[in-house]
């Protein structure tokens, strides 16, 4: 019994990383239809941030590189969405192509900088120990991840810019005609999604080592998230990730490692039959 | 959302007798090339390196037809040709076996062979699992899939997870698949000792005539009513129901028929390289042969050939000489053909035949 309530707090932290990433990968898929495979990358390249900054900081090294993991992978994202990807909108296969060389490209720079053996971030004190089986470092992803689900839904409901976001999502055309400058709704979107990873990055130094091929363990699962949630919906993308989390690891549990992910791509698969566009569509007259 | 803006539109030009043989020409001058003059030329060892090239453009060929014509990008293609690989695996290793158990079992403390190995010791149940247990996989899939209408980027998800769940379960099942080693150490097929050079060079004539039907096959079938019915699904879904037809099954069949082709490449990688690990099936190697058949040009059938048989030698190459290197030379090589030439080399070779004709 006690290793199967142990399950609960790894299956509801990897679950809040997978939402973390996925918050991203939704909303630059359902907004503008590009599968960034490089978003694995964004992941990577806040956790080296938080690598690199903890020998600065001191205890709090996590709360600073939050933020500068935020801004770093968010830059990146930038830079990609501008010299790349903005010319491919509309074709999404292509773009999955296209930002799988980038990701190639900067998983071997990572190896270049940093070498090809994992490093260890060290967890400040206070993230170390905890009540029972419930270990303060997870129970800080969990927060950081309820943190920025509200972040991002009061930025969606709250703020102009949010909302702005929503028309674009809801109608491109539309939302143009009225007068939103979409490209720079799509540079913000693609600014805020990549950031999410940085700090997805950030929360799994807490959990594990750090190495260039960090992102390519979680972005198929992440993407599987936001295949189950409905594209571009938050509410989708929270059940999603908290139910992966949970199934990946009691799977685990219940049989072993290597039939967990068999078991997930079945059920998603069978989840599909009843709901083919995931959990919440986004009601929407186009025929596509 | 708007799925494809771009739609490669068929203009063919008048058919004078010198273009109704361009295409038979160019087949028969590579034909010879490969069936005559390469196995004459070639040292062994480039032999064998040709021949694994020419078994990646069996996959790419299916990667062609599914996700040229067909516009399913499958990202897991390596599940394919690893069920192919492994079933023809299972079966050399049970023949060499000779009744006792294969080596790896034993290092992995197996004392009885597993039921699902049983039936692989006859040839002919191997060799038709060979083909059928991708294509029934594939089946299963798009059957369940397309019918809920799945498709575009969840579809291509959906096979990328699936290569991910199949590369984990053959490096965790260790006793049933020899884990992260795969299966390897083969000496004979059917008898003949694959170490000689002279089974390497029948073996690549092999490939290579398997190769060229599969491709007049596959041409075949794209100019067939069928494969005009594929390329409208590609290209509008919906029309293509609103007429009657029904595109779930166009869509299934072409899926299943790809997978069958990457299983057979998968069961001739075998025994010309030698093994068949869990390392050469997930999400990257699959990747790879997308990226080579969008190299190669990916509305033309040849064009997957070719991008297969070029990015194979490139890596070869590029990779014995500096090592990293390969890595940023396959990405920006990638970045460039997607944002420059997304029709590939073929699109190319095709627009300056126009341009000087």
């Amino acid at each position: 019994m006690e290793g199967f309530l142990n399950q609960l707090p790894i299956g509801l932290s990897i679950g809040a990383v997978l939402l973390l990433i996925a918050l991203g990968l939704t909303f630059t898929f359902g907004q503008m239809g590009v599968i960034n495979m490089a978003h694995g990358e964004f992941i990577m390249a806040g956790a080296y941030t938080a690598y690199l900054l903890q020998g600065w900081t001191g205890r709090a090294a996590v709360l600073v590189a939050l933020p500068v993991a935020f801004v770093v992978a968010g830059a990146l994202g930038l830079i990609l969405e501008r010299l790349a990807i903005r010319h491919f909108y509309g074709r999404p296969l292509d773009t999955l192509l296209l930002t799988w060389g980038v990701s190639l490209v900067l998983q071997q720079l990572a190896r270049d900088l940093f070498g090809a053996p994992n490093v260890q971030v060290q967890a400040p004190e206070w993230l170390q120990g905890g009540p029972g089986i419930m270990p303060y470092s997870r129970m800080f992803i969990l927060a950081l991840a309820i943190g920025s689900v509200v972040a991002v839904w009061a930025y969606l409901n709250r703020t102009g810019q949010g909302r702005r976001m929503q028309a674009v999502m809801q109608n491109r055309r539309l939302a143009a005609t009225s007068g939103i400058d979409t490209g720079r709704v799509d540079m913000r979107t693609f600014f805020i999604g990549s950031g999410l990873a940085g700090v997805a990055g950030v929360a799994l130094t807490l959990i594990g080592p750090v190495g260039p091929a960090l992102g390519t363990y979680y972005i198929v699962d992440a993407f599987l998230v936001v295949v189950a949630g409905g594209l571009g919906q938050l509410r989708g993308a929270v059940i999603a990730a908290a139910a992966l989390g949970l199934l990946n690891s009691f799977a685990e549990f219940w049989t072993d490692a290597s039939l967990a992910k068999v078991i997930v791509f079945v059920a998603i698969v069978g989840f599909l039959q009843f709901r083919p566009q995931g959990l919440f569509v986004l009601k929407s007259r186009a025929l596509t | 959302m708007t799925l494809t803006t771009e739609r490669p539109v068929a203009k063919t030009p008048p058919a004078t007798w010198r273009t109704r043989l361009q295409g038979p020409a160019v087949f028969a001058t590579v034909a010879v090339l490969a069936l005559v003059v390469a196995p004459l030329l070639l040292e062994p060892f480039r032999l064998g390196l040709l021949a694994k090239y020419l078994v990646y453009a069996i996959v790419a060929l299916g990667i062609g037809l599914a996700w040229g014509q067909g516009g399913m990008l499958v990202l897991g293609q390596g599940v394919f040709f690893g069920l192919g690989g492994y079933a023809m695996g299972m079966h050399l290793k049970l023949v060499e076996a000779q009744g006792d158990l294969p080596d790896f079992m034993v290092w992995s403390g197996v004392e009885q062979l597993p039921a699902l190995w049983e039936p692989f010791a006859n040839p002919v149940f191997a060799l038709a699992m060979v083909v059928l247990a991708p294509m029934a996989l594939a089946t299963a899939l798009g059957a369940l899939v397309f019918r809920q209408r799945v498709r575009g980027a969840y579809f291509a998800i959906l096979t990328q997870a699936l290569a991910a769940a199949f590369v984990i379960l053959l490096i965790g099942q260790q006793g049933l698949t020899g884990g992260t080693n795969g299966l390897t150490n083969f000496f004979e097929l059917f008898g003949q000792d694959l170490a000689l050079d002279e089974t390497q060079r029948v073996l690549y004539i092999v490939v290579a005539v398997v190769l060229g039907l599969l491709y007049l096959g596959a041409r075949q079938l794209v100019n067939s009513r069928f494969g005009r019915l594929l390329v409208a699904v590609r290209d509008g879904e919906d029309r293509v129901r609103f007429l009657g037809y029904n595109p779930a099954t166009v869509k299934t069949v072409t899926f299943a028929i790809s997978a069958g082709m990457a299983g057979l490449a998968g069961a001739l990688f075998v025994p010309v390289v030698g093994i068949i690990s869990p390392a050469l099936l997930g999400v990257v190697p699959s990747l790879e042969l997308v990226v080579a058949v969008a190299v190669g040009g990916r509305f033309a059938l040849a064009g997957a050939v070719l991008g297969a048989v070029v990015m194979g030698y490139a890596k070869t190459t590029f990779s014995e000489q500096f090592a990293g290197g390969w890595l940023y030379l396959q990405g920006a090589l990638f970045i460039l053909v997607m944002t420059l030439a997304p029709r590939g080399i073929a699109g190319l070779l095709r627009r300056r035949r126009k341009e000087t004709r």
